[in-house]
């Protein structure tokens, strides 16, 4: 039976790597107890929360943390119009911090997300790893079936090229869950008792051209190099479908790694995923989307950018237009958000516009 | 082990290549014994094999290897590509092939892993090419498929071959090796994943098994070194073999899983002396995948055979001007091809 680690056990690094270059993005409609769990690994870096729901609610932040935090009143005032791209009632809200941030990279994670122990009982610094898939380069042209070739103890198998050993920038890791899996709504009603007990000790680069569901529980990523495609859409209050906002900026950005030679890693970090939300409501928020993945998976596997594509914002605007174009007979929705997702770079444009310096925002 | 698949469906094929099966057999023996084996004698090696007692098994040597296929082709399976010979003569449904230094493995438990239960279960549940679950096979107890997989994809497709991975002696090529000769694979990965469709990777030949019935001919004796030699150092035919095998899996829509059974490698050989031989191979393959990565198979081609044949094909037009050494693998492709015709079956 997994558990969570005790704070206690909790061992920080001597030196937080990246410390002034990573922002960690927390969205929140309850509230941050779950911070003091990860104090030991998180205090060295400066947060971002994103307050969801009702903006005249405080949410109290555990003392000692260094953060920025971000209402609904002061994601309007900042976007004006744009802010229509941010979804509202929905952990979808989250990327509202990845365009204010002014760091190098991301990690996101879920407050009900806590520090899981790995087999031999250790706690697990989840960050610690994103960051080193991070730094490490991904292989996506080729399999290796010993899994991550950078890691400790590990290196490429007989017959991998040696002109493809160099690898690619890594600009995602995806990180996993022991105990409450990312299962959808139809699983978990199913199998309501199923707990995600297997530590599956490897971190594997998702080959080229294969797509895949990307959770943002405990997500990180180069927001320099893939940031703008790492919209999570229109999601909650006041449109037809939730639960699809990580999967929606995961696809997007796939295909766009796929496109700029990019890499995407998964599997390690674990972290302990408490929370079971409810899966009837979860159902209705997935409904449409467990019918129109049928239409959107195969619209993103054959997607092609053109050569002239050469940066993030060129591609999510092309993807963008092809969403409008192919998708829209699905349902207007997909009109709706082919428009956001331009928004979207318009406002992510205009808040990062190049050359700008890489310190802590404030909360304006 | 799966409670619909019976033991006599299966096959397991031992290529000697050293003559003291003893210790191997031994250690195996408690997995091994309620099948049936085929043991072949790799045809260059000279003394007697010595096999211990209490096996159901039909030993081949290269007497038996010439009577078949006549002491012309017979050379085809010198070495490693021994093996080949036994999944030629087989009847069986599945087989399950291991090299001869490789000893049963434990899990992270301590606790002995059974690899024909786990590659038999690879090969019976269906895999899951055309979309990556995140939580690896769903199919495992305790596993499925996350949020966000489509449901269509859900049911997946036959599994033709299950590639398994090496405790100990990892299968690096002599030059990391050399590199790192103290390195060890001490990582017990619980997972077993579906690769994806049109995504290569190496197919290492020490650990592997498959559904003969259905892909056998695509496993197959053709890429030959110039200096091949008796370690998995100086070899690339399985790499060779696996590419081909994966593009006409990707081609009829079949699957290929990676990752457990582990097996225990015993260290032998150097890769410090190995490393003049493989160099040859390490080289071929800088042009061996960019090829398989683009070779495309016709609409017609709705056989493994057929998709082997062409293959060979491809190989010969694109490849066989660059080096004799792809001449030479297509015509093997298509020689293997008659062969499995006339002496194979696919039942």
């Amino acid at each position: 039976m997994a558990e969570p680690a005790t704070a206690t056990q909790a061992a920080a690094p001597a030196v937080p790597q990246l410390k002034d270059e990573l922002d960690i993005v927390i969205p929140t409609i309850r509230n941050l107890d779950f911070l003091e769990m990860w104090r030991p690994f998180f205090q060295p870096y400066h947060l971002i929360i994103v307050q969801d729901g009702d903006p005249s609610k405080t949410i109290k932040v555990p003392d000692g943390f260094d953060y920025e935090l971000y209402n609904r009143n002061d994601i309007n005032r900042i976007l004006g119009p744009k802010a229509s791209c941010i979804s509202f009632k929905d952990s979808a809200c989250r990327c509202f911090g990845y365009m204010v941030s002014k760091k190098k990279y991301i990690f996101t994670i879920d407050d009900d997300c806590f520090v899981a122990k790995d087999p031999s009982g250790k706690a697990i610094n989840a960050l610690e790893q994103h960051i080193k898939n991070l730094l490490s380069p991904s292989t996506p042209f080729f399999f290796n079936t010993l899994y991550d070739p950078f890691r400790d103890c590990a290196d490429f198998v007989r017959g991998y090229p040696f002109s493809l050993r160099e690898g690619v920038p890594t600009v995602v890791s995806h990180g996993l869950w022991l105990n409450i899996p990312d299962y959808d709504a139809p699983t978990q009603l199913v199998k309501p008792l199923e707990r995600n007990t297997r530590f599956v000790d490897a971190v594997l680069t998702i080959p080229k051209g294969t797509l895949f569901p990307m959770c943002g529980m405990n997500l990180a990523f180069d927001r320099e190099l893939i940031g703008p495609a790492m919209y999570f859409g229109l999601m909650g209050d006041g449109q037809p479908i939730g639960r699809y906002d990580d999967m929606w900026a995961g696809w997007c950005t796939k295909v766009i790694c796929d496109h700029l030679g990019l890499g995407v890693k998964t599997g390690l970090p674990y972290i302990y995923h408490s929370k079971a939300s409810n899966p009837f409501v979860n159902l209705r928020k997935e409904y449409k989307g467990i019918f129109w993945q049928e239409e959107i998976i195969p619209f993103f596997q054959q997607t092609v950018l053109p050569k002239d594509c050469t940066t993030v914002q060129k591609c999510y605007i092309e993807l963008a237009k092809q969403v409008k174009e192919k998708l829209s007979k699905v349902d207007p929705y997909f009109d709706k958000l082919a428009e956001a997702m331009v928004t979207w770079i318009e406002a992510w444009d205009e808040l990062n516009p190049t050359g700008s310096s890489v310190t802590n925002g404030k909360a304006k | 082990m799966s409670l619909s698949i019976k033991d006599d469906e299966i096959d397991i094929v031992i290529g000697a290549l050293r003559p003291d099966l003893t210790s191997f057999m031994n250690e195996w023996r408690t997995i091994f014994s309620r099948f049936h084996l085929i043991i072949v004698k790799d045809p260059d090696l000279k003394e007697e094999l010595k096999i211990p007692e209490g096996f159901n098994l039909d030993v081949y040597k290269k007497p038996d290897i010439d009577r078949v296929v006549g002491t012309s082709t017979s050379t085809i399976f010198s070495g490693y590509s021994c093996r080949y010979f036994g999944y030629l003569v087989s009847r069986k449904k599945y087989i399950i092939s291991v090299d001869d230094d490789c000893y049963p493995a434990k899990d992270n438990k301590g606790i002995l892993v059974d690899a024909v239960a786990q590659h038999i279960t690879n090969l019976t549940t269906p895999a899951t090419p055309f979309f990556f679950n995140t939580l690896y096979d769903p199919f495992t107890e305790g596993a499925d498929f996350v949020r966000g997989y489509p449901f269509s994809l859900r049911s997946g497709v036959q599994c033709a071959l299950s590639c398994g991975l090496w405790l100990n002696l990892a299968d690096y090529d002599a030059p990391t090796q050399a590199l790192k000769p103290e390195e060890r694979n001490s990582r017990y990965v619980d997972a077993v994943l579906t690769v994806p469709a049109r995504t290569l990777m190496p197919i290492s030949g020490i650990n592997i098994a498959f559904n003969r019935e259905v892909i056998g001919p695509a496993l197959l004796p053709s890429l030959r070194l110039g200096g091949e030699g008796k370690f998995r150092w100086e070899t690339m035919e399985d790499i060779w073999s696996g590419m081909c095998v994966k593009v006409v899996c990707d081609h009829l829509g079949l699957g290929v899983k990676t990752g457990m059974p582990y097996v225990w490698r015993n260290d032998r050989g150097d890769a410090i002396a190995s490393l003049r031989k493989e160099w040859e191979g390490v080289k071929l393959m800088e042009e061996v995948v960019p090829f398989f990565q683009s070779v495309r198979l016709s609409r017609e081609a709705t056989t493994t055979e057929d998709c082997v044949a062409e293959v060979a094909n491809v190989v010969k037009e694109q490849l066989g001007s660059k080096d004799p050494m792809f001449a030479r693998a297509a015509k093997a492709m298509l020689d293997w091809v008659k062969l499995w015709k006339s002496v194979g079956s696919s039942t």
